[in-house]
């Protein structure tokens, strides 16, 4: 079986700090894997290993800095590395990242069975790309997955977690699959897996090697566009502080209309 | 000629129309009002037989025509046959905007639309407007929350998708049943690739703890382990209140995904919404400021949560519960 791993570098977004004139200071901001994209990697890993002869190939759209994070993946013991990098396609939104995404698979990894993303990217929280991707590709998706059931006779059986129950599914392959937490609990990198990174060959394609032209990718391949960003304003409430937790159940009691006041 | 906003009436398991349908269709009456000369229409897939019943449903909405799909194989929602339905329906009216509520089928279903329409689409708005060149203006916050964007779309239709609850839902008295106009569905090239299996319905008090306690005590990364998720539970329960988490408290696997308040969780209006060791990233403040009172506690006293705070208490969380536990 053959999966592909949809995976992004993303800044660490729980640790931002603002420049004196509200934009936000890039510099020193870690990158990280996305989290959601952990657990999908995670739960491509579960598969290989209750199916035989399964190859993960890890697949991301970045900078040239985000061969680092497809060398983490590797080192947890997914196969391959492949990074979409080119200047033509920076500041890309979902429908030009799926459509690149989705191009570069059916491109250079036709043959695939299985994609999985994560449900969320954190900086950017659209949960737009995956289906993006599998429309693209012309194949369904199954979001929202919390476990992967069983995998067998070319189907997938998997529970996904709904605002208003639990759905079991089966879907046929070719399919994409996104991922929440929870179920899917990150492993560690082990040490041949680092061996093994070290030694990885992370195949790079720019636009020069898939069917796009610069129309369709990046900026210009995007139907959206960021026509203003600001800091967001707080509300101006008028905070009361208080001095002891006497004195803030008292707050409690009157809030909760309990107090006498 | 007549333009038009099309709004998505997702249709429930127990077929009610989802509640931010009226949501979205009284936003959309407000733009259909600085565009002029647009209607608000509706589009609803549905099985047999119903639409008339959702006519009913719609009548204080404002919206003119109801576009429907109808088939015994919409009874169960399916990504590809529904997103194919309503692909058909927008490229013959071709509406200037289309929304959609943030739900789970919303989010799945509209960025299926959205590339296959090659247009785009701006995910969880928290505002709508219409820009002086007429343009759609969807604000959404971005970057874990901590930057606010206003996005605009070159292409057709504009697209959006919103949380429940962040508009208030029509209060229209002008009593106008919509026109109904059936649309013929062309399942060609639709294989059923997906199949529900079984379906596992919360239970009541699962599903609305959250959504309908008038008090909840919420934790994030201050709570720091799961110890701190138990002092917070043993004080939701001695003043009667539910228990929520902010993205951070999720992540580090203090509390479940249902239990979480924000942009990428749930939208809460309780009474009052007492948050602890939350630092208050927009992220999650936006699922919890419309909260008729906030209380905070947090041990940095420069924490964005104060901002919007009614009443603060500025110290460490494990020896402020203890000892508010003992007040009631």
């Amino acid at each position: 079986m053959k999966i592909v791993l949809c995976i992004k570098q993303v800044p660490d977004t729980s640790d931002i700090k603002w420049t004196e004139n509200n934009t936000i200071q890039r510099e020193g901001l870690e990158s990280i894997m996305n989290p959601y994209d952990v657990y999908a990697m995670e739960a491509a890993l579960k598969l290989k290993n209750i199916t035989e002869a399964t190859e993960i190939t890890a697949l991301t759209m970045g900078p040239l800095q985000a061969v680092e994070m497809l060398k983490k993946a590797i080192a947890a013991g997914v196969d391959k590395g492949i990074l979409l990098s080119d200047k033509k396609f920076a500041a890309a939104d979902t429908y030009a990242t799926g459509k690149t995404i989705g191009t570069a698979i059916r491109q250079k990894l036709s043959d695939f069975d299985l994609i999985i993303c994560g449900q969320f990217a954190i900086d950017g929280d659209t949960a737009q790309t995956g289906p993006s991707i599998a429309n693209t590709l012309n194949i369904p998706q199954v979001t929202y997955v919390q476990e992967i059931i069983s995998c067998k006779n070319g189907e997938l059986e998997v529970r996904r977690e709904l605002d208003d129950g639990t759905e079991i599914v089966k879907v046929k392959l070719p399919a994409l699959i996104c991922v929440l937490k929870d179920y899917f609990e990150p492993t560690r990198a082990k040490i041949n897996g680092i061996i093994k990174a070290q030694n990885s060959e992370i195949t790079t394609y720019g636009l020069e090697d898939l069917e796009l032209s610069a129309e369709e990718v990046g900026l210009r391949g995007s139907p959206t566009y960021v026509s203003r960003a600001f800091r967001p304003e707080p509300k101006n409430t008028e905070c009361v502080f208080v001095n002891s937790a006497e004195e803030l159940a008292e707050k409690i009691n009157i809030c909760k209309g309990g107090g006498n006041d | 000629m007549t333009k038009g906003i099309l709004i998505y009436a997702e249709v429930t398991r127990d077929n009610y129309i989802h509640t931010v349908f009226f949501e979205l269709a009284n936003k959309a009456q407000e733009l259909a009002a600085k565009l002029g000369e647009t209607e608000v229409n509706a589009l609803l897939i549905s099985k047999k037989g119903l639409a008339e019943d959702y006519r009913e449903a719609f009548i204080n909405s404002g919206i003119s025509k109801i576009y429907v799909c109808e088939d015994e194989r919409f009874e169960t929602y399916y990504t590809e046959s529904f997103a194919k339905a309503a692909v058909d329906v927008i490229n013959e009216i071709k509406p200037e905007i289309l929304l959609i509520g943030a739900t789970n089928q919303g989010r799945d279903i509209a960025p299926r639309i959205s590339t296959a329409l090659h247009t785009g689409l701006t995910a969880d708005c928290t505002g709508l407007d219409i820009n002086e060149k007429g343009q759609l203006a969807a604000t959404r916050p971005t970057f874990g929350g901590q930057l606010m964007a206003t996005i605009l779309c070159k292409n057709m239709p504009q697209m959006a998708t919103v949380r429940p609850k962040v508009f208030k839902p029509a209060e229209n008295d002008n009593i106008k049943p919509a026109d109904i106009i059936y649309k013929t569905v062309n399942f060609d090239g639709i294989e059923k690739k997906v199949q529900l299996l079984e379906f596992h319905k919360k239970l009541m008090t699962e599903i609305n703890e959250l959504d309908s306690a008038e008090i909840i005590v919420a934790g994030g990364r201050g709570m720091k382990n799961t110890e701190g998720f138990k002092l917070l539970k043993e004080f939701a329960d001695k003043i009667g209140a539910a228990v929520g988490a902010s993205r951070v408290a999720v992540e580090m696997g203090l509390a479940t995904h249902e239990m979480q308040v924000g942009q990428t969780g749930k939208t809460v209006t309780p009474k009052l919404y007492i948050a602890c060791g939350i630092s208050g990233a927009i992220q999650h403040t936006i699922g919890m400021d419309k909260s008729e009172k906030i209380i905070a506690i947090n041990k940095d006293a420069k924490a964005p949560i104060f901002e919007i705070a009614d009443y603060g208490l500025v110290g460490d969380v494990f020896e402020i519960l203890p000892q508010l536990i003992k007040q009631f």
